[in-house]
């Protein structure tokens, strides 16, 4: 494998019933990645994160990793029953199911949980059944259970799906600091300008990879339009790609919203 | 009066009973922490009828029960996995169409073939006269097997019950363990049915389930309530039932409505809050 390669998808095609969710697509994350999948809803965003994850196995290509490699992995907050019965530290400590075969929460398991709960700003919340906290704790809570395992490559799977404006905030600064502290970041999301905006690397994905690259060069009209299928502009702010939703402003239009 | 107390405990039948039915209480309060947590309620219930099938055909030709209607409720779990597999139709209609089929061949074969009306009750409502020795023996072997496999993967249980996606990712073997969970769910339903019958078995898996999760917001404690509530409806509805001359399966289920409503009324907001959002997910 190539030095400084954590994955590899290497002209992977994955199909659900017959039908292709993502075809002949190239991608490979590095070490230092940081990396934003956008695309519509059924354009495959899921399917490549869990390819990459090792959760689906393609049709055709293959998947490389690198030995070893360290994985922590955010599922949609939507997909979580918040009514189960478990506190954020049982949470924690269930990734350990391989290793940790009893119930009872070791010292060790206990002190090194609440260490990476300090770290993301959830101290003193160990005990709270996960449905008595706020949504971007909630949120947090779920990178901490990625981060236990002191994953070299973090998966996050629409982290900013359904969230409030300043819990998008929260999660963007502290996926800022995790990637400074060396780890590697791939994420999906529909979010364009309030995250993926954001990040040093984009990709532009619908079945297939219409564009992989900064966001200046990947956030453009020509780029949009093939990937959602729908007329999009892109102004510079501060040097950072806008973009605006033409069917919005039309909309906005006919109910006279707009002059 | 003591005597009058201890009465139903000079019968063998009755003792044989009481040891199978609360011990059935308890494996199915265990199990029922899954079968409730899972919203697959309707698994236990469809199981229940699908073994009763084997019950029936194991009867009518003269089969070993535990072989035929094990058998007969593994073959009718994969036929339902298939169907449900090649998505013709949903799992749940998967399931709905071979329990049923399954339960009414049962009961076709026990009306043309079988002693009529007195084994069919047997068998749907359950009869503590039945019990011998080796039914004691299975539910024990079956209990003493759960609690050992829930205590030694008890974090992949709980990981793949609450996570599956996640704990697929981070190592554990999912389809193994609801693998576990569904031969588990079969035996349990294997050894205790004679006693508490088709009808009445997936109430004992669903209500001291539910007891307990009114009562406590924690996995582990559900798993240490759930089979002391489903015990003591056992028993105490077992001993009730001599007494007042009912149904064993019935009362037990009755005595377990009982704790449940003491539990809804005294668990306050916070505890019913609980329980209404068992099956949102």
């Amino acid at each position: 494998m190539t030095p400084g390669v954590l994955v590899e998808c290497a002209h992977i095609s994955c199909a659900y019933d017959s039908t292709y969710a993502i075809k002949d697509v190239h991608f490979t994350m590095h070490t230092g990645d940081f990396v934003g999948i956008v695309g519509p809803s059924g354009s495959g965003k899921t399917t490549l994160l869990k390819s990459v994850l090792g959760a689906i196995t393609p049709v055709h290509g293959h998947v490389t990793m690198r030995p070893g490699l360290r994985m922590g992995y955010v599922p949609q907050v939507e997909s979580v029953d918040w009514n189960f019965p478990v506190t954020v530290l049982e949470v924690m400590v269930m990734t350990r199911a391989a290793n940790g075969r009893i119930p009872r929460i070791t010292k060790e398991e206990r002190t090194s949980a609440l260490e990476v709960l300090e770290k993301l700003g959830l101290s003193g919340l160990h005990n709270r059944h996960i449905r008595e906290l706020s949504g971007g704790q909630q949120q947090r809570v779920f990178v901490a259970r990625a981060l236990f395992h002191r994953p070299e490559l973090l998966v996050l799977d629409e982290p900013t799906s359904g969230v409030d404006v300043r819990t998008r905030h929260e999660i963007l600064h502290l996926l800022a600091d995790l990637h400074e502290e060396g780890v590697s970041i791939m994420l999906t999301t529909h979010d364009l300008n309030g995250l993926a905006a954001h990040l040093p690397r984009l990709v532009c994905i619908n079945k297939e990879i219409i564009a992989d690259g900064a966001p200046s060069e990947v956030l453009t009209s020509e780029v949009l339009e093939r990937t959602y299928g729908a007329p999009m502009e892109v102004l510079m702010h501060e040097g950072m790609p806008v973009v605006l939703d033409h069917g919005g402003t039309e909309v906005a239009r006919r109910l006279g919203g707009l002059s | 009066m003591i005597g009058g107390i201890l009465t139903p405990f000079h019968y063998e039948f009755f003792r044989n009973g009481l040891v199978v039915a609360t011990l059935a209480g308890t494996l199915c309060g265990i199990l029922g922490v899954f079968v409730v947590l899972r919203g697959m309620s309707y698994i236990g219930h469809g199981l229940s009828h699908a073994v009763f099938g084997g019950a029936a055909a194991s009867a009518v030709m003269n089969v070993n029960y535990f072989a035929g209607a094990g058998i007969w409720g593994v073959a009718s779990g994969v036929i339902i996995g298939r169907i449900a597999r090649r998505r013709i139709i949903g799992a749940d209609a998967a399931i709905g169409v071979v329990t049923t089929a399954s339960f009414a061949m049962g009961l076709a074969l026990l009306n043309r073939y079988g002693q009529a009306q007195k084994s069919i009750e047997a068998v749907l409502f359950g009869s503590v006269l039945g019990v011998q020795t080796i039914d004691i023996v299975a539910v024990a072997a079956v209990t003493v097997a759960v609690i050992a496999l829930v205590v030694g993967l008890y974090r992949s249980f709980l990981f793949a019950t609450f996570d599956p996606e996640v704990a697929q990712v981070s190592g554990v073997r999912v389809a193994l363990i609801e693998a576990l969970l569904m031969a588990m769910l079969s035996l349990t339903i294997l050894v205790t049915m004679r006693v508490i019958g088709t009808l009445l078995i997936s109430a004992l898996l669903v209500i001291p389930a539910s007891v307990a999760r009114m009562l406590t917001n924690s996995f582990a404690k559900m798993l240490w309530i759930a089979p002391i509530v489903g015990a003591i409806s056992a028993f105490v509805g077992m001993y009730l039932s001599f007494h007042l001359d009912t149904s064993a399966s019935a009362t037990i289920i009755l005595v377990g409505t009982l704790q449940f409503i003491v539990v809804y009324a005294v668990a306050g907001l916070r505890g019913r809050a609980r329980i209404a959002g068992l099956h949102s997910h």
